[in-house]
């Protein structure tokens, strides 16, 4: 049985930006060209630097946003954006496909009690289910995430950064969903706590065979929880594989340099770090050629005349001339 | 003698709940050259303790302490006068928040300007030779445009180096980092972290960084001090700290590193820091111990000797193994 959840094929989402002082427009590819699949019970992590466009592909993976162009097959649904969904379609998408955040504290309203936090999206989309049936679902969702009974009356105020975020996840479980996008969501969170959500979302996982899409700056994380990796920089997809070969054999020299980059808690460990000259381009003003090229250490004539594609055929592809 | 010597630092705060000790008995000592790493929970008095050596408290908070040795001045016990013209030249710091703690109305020249101005006797073109130096001393490429630069002008990376150009104008002789490269990625992350060490070996200028990730610590400490709920509860060199770490704590902390991982489960530790109200009678960390005991609940511990890392533990662990003997 093919159990792909996500099929995403050259998706892009741009946005018209006003151009300072001149009055004109400028467009940011936020996302280019981004194609990957999703198997439930799978974890793919997206990884790369901010603004890279991790968010912006969570908010086309979750609907939020439409894509500019590409498709989107999200557990059987094509979504195409030159067509629009119908009303139905969109709340049976939006039960399978749910989204946690980074911030524990911004994302839950704080005049509402847990319970009615973790009911609202069933009384939104599930007119049917009674109150009482609301209620005793909720009351299992709280145990699920080893949160209390009594927790079901308080306020989120009341609550450590840890809980907020399993009380985040609750509330995402709540519609069923196969497939749950989680974007940066033990960043917030303190080393001892993290872990406690971390063996969370993996429990839930193995329980209700989920399809996560994982975003993360910290590859210790990623490490831990992918069982696939998408490397990208500047809105583009340079390298995906399984996480074992893009840790253990990097590709694309970026990816090689974030992880050299990345310190590693074990201070007997040589360093040997590829020291990356100069900042993150302006997406607004992207550089010609490969978008790595004017920080890259093997860069040559090519890499500033025309932009590498990423072969989707291979097994671990990478968008580079000169892959490693 | 040390460079810096504070001893049982604390620090209150009053609340619309009462007072609320934030910090709570803290030593620091830091020698020149040193690279000391101060890692614990949030909220665990990390940067209030080093605000409250700065003077940067506000009203609310009442400090106390036995002595607050730095370079042979007790900062306790000195006068307006002579705080000043130590704090922000030979003590300087960088603030957790870069973008908040520069102005936004003032060009990035101007403000580094004022900052020399305030603590050596330049002319102004020689301020303005020196502001150049000290972007280019913080690898920031095309100095003179960026002096004419407002910080929104520049990104995240840019304004921490701006940051720190501004703490190292006076060449101090200790240099307070809180928190510097955790908004940043990592790659940019490396380079700011290159830097302030480049600094401290080309100068001797003493560091203390406050930090979250045990990564940063690995990589660039000497020795690290921990921090639970307001205390001081293990410090150590940096090799033996991630080797055998003697407070509950710290193991504990150290194994819910996710590249320590042998399993999908990570050990983690339960609950979370005593808040206000719920401050144990013993040990603080006693409620999410796996060693507690009574005596643990009801008798706060003392500081065990400097060879298993001053832990503040009845029974301070060795290779994993609590010492159940040494009380
Ligand atoms: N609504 C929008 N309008 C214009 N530009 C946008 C919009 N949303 C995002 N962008 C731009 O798109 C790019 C990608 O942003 P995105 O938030 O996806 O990055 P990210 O990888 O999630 O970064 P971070 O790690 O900081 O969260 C950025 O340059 C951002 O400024
Ligand atoms: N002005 C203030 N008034 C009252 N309480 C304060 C004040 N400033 C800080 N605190 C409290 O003091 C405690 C210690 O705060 P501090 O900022 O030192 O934590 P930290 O260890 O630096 O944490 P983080 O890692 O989150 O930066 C916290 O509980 C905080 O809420
Ligand atoms: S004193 Fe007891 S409770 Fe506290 S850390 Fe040591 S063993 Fe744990
Ligand atoms: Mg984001
Ligand atoms: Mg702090």
């Amino acid at each position: 049985m093919d159990n792909t959840l996500i099929e995403a094929r050259g998706l892009s989402r741009h946005y018209d930006v006003s151009n300072g002082f001149f009055g004109g427009t400028a467009t940011v590819k936020a996302l280019s060209n981004a194609s990957f699949t999703l198997q439930a019970g799978r974890t793919l992590a997206v990884v790369g630097e901010s603004g890279c466009g991790k968010s912006t592909l969570a908010r086309v993976v979750t609907m939020i946003e439409k894509p500019s162009s590409g498709e989107l097959t999200l557990d059987g649904h094509h979504i195409r954006s030159d067509e629009p969904l119908t009303d139905a379609q969109q709340a049976e998408l939006r039960a399978s496909v749910q989204i946690v955040f980074q911030d524990p504290f911004g994302s839950l309203n704080p005049r509402q009690t847990i319970g009615r936090i973790l009911e609202e999206p069933v009384l939104i989309n599930r007119p049917d289910v009674t109150k009482a049936q609301r209620e005793q679902q909720a009351r299992e969702m709280l145990a699920m995430v080893g949160l209390r009974p009594e927790h079901y009356d308080r306020y989120p105020h009341m609550f450590s950064g840890g809980q907020r975020q399993r009380i985040a996840v609750a509330r995402a479980l709540m519609l069923e969903p196969r497939i749950l996008v989680l974007d940066e969501p033990v960043s917030a969170l303190d080393l001892s706590i993290q872990s406690q959500i971390l063996n969370l979302l993996v429990e839930l996982q193995e329980r209700l065979n989920l399809a996560y899409l994982f975003i993360s700056h910290d590859l210790s994380v990623v490490r831990h929880m992918a069982d696939d990796v998408m490397v990208m920089y500047l809105g583009r997809v340079v390298e995906k594989g399984a996480a074992s070969e893009v840790f253990d054999a990097p590709r694309h020299p970026y990816t090689r340099a974030l992880l050299s980059a990345t310190p590693v808690a074990d201070p007997t460990r040589e360093q040997t770090r590829i020291r990356l000259e100069g900042e993150l381009p302006s997406p607004l003003n992207p550089p010609a050629g490969c978008a790595f090229n004017p920080r890259c250490w093997k860069a040559e004539e090519r890499c500033r005349q025309s932009a590498p594609e990423l072969d989707e055929q291979e097994a671990h592809p990478v968008a580079c001339y000169f892959p490693l | 003698m040390p460079l810096l010597d504070v001893r049982n630092l604390s620090v209150d705060f009053k609340t619309a709940n009462g007072q609320f000790r934030a910090v709570d008995g803290v030593d620091v000592q830091v020698d020149v050259g040193d690279v000391l790493a101060i890692v614990g929970e949030s909220g665990s008095g990390k940067s209030v303790s080093m605000l409250a050596l700065m003077g940067l408290l506000p009203w609310t908070a009442t400090i106390t302490s036995d002595s607050m040795m730095f370079d042979g001045v007790d900062l306790s016990r000195a006068d307006d006068r002579t705080r000043r013209s130590i704090i922000g030249k030979d003590v300087a710091m960088i603030f957790q928040e870069p973008m908040s703690s520069l102005n936004p109305c003032f060009t990035v020249g101007f403000q580094l300007r004022e900052a020399l101005k305030a603590h050596l006797p330049l002319s102004r073109r020689e301020r303005q030779k020196r502001a150049i130096e000290l972007l280019e001393q913080v690898g920031l490429p095309e100095p003179e445009r960026r002096l004419r630069a407002f910080p929104h002008q520049l990104s995240g990376g840019m304004c921490q180096r701006v940051m720190i150009a501004m703490a190292i104008a006076c060449k101090p002789k200790l240099l307070i980092a809180d928190e510097p490269t955790t908004a940043l990625d990592v790659t940019i992350q490396a380079q700011i972290l290159e830097l302030l060490l480049d600094l401290q070996k080309d100068t001797g200028m003493a560091l203390v960084l406050i930090t979250h990730d045990m990564g940063v610590v690995a990589e660039t400490a000497q020795r690290v001090s921990v921090q639970y709920a307001g205390q001081k509860v293990e410090e150590q060199g940096v090799n033996d700290l991630f080797a055998n770490p003697h407070h509950p704590y710290t193991d504990a902390l150290l194994a819910a590193l996710p590249e320590r991982a042998t399993t999908k489960h990570l050990p983690s530790i339960p609950g979370v820091v005593p808040g206000q109200f719920d401050r144990p009678a013993g040990c603080l960390f006693s409620p999410r111990c796996q060693f507690a005991d009574d005596h643990c609940r009801q008798v706060k511990p003392g500081n065990a000797p400097a060879e298993l890392g001053h832990a503040r533990c009845h029974y301070p662990l060795i290779k994993g193994v609590p010492q159940r003997e040494a009380s």
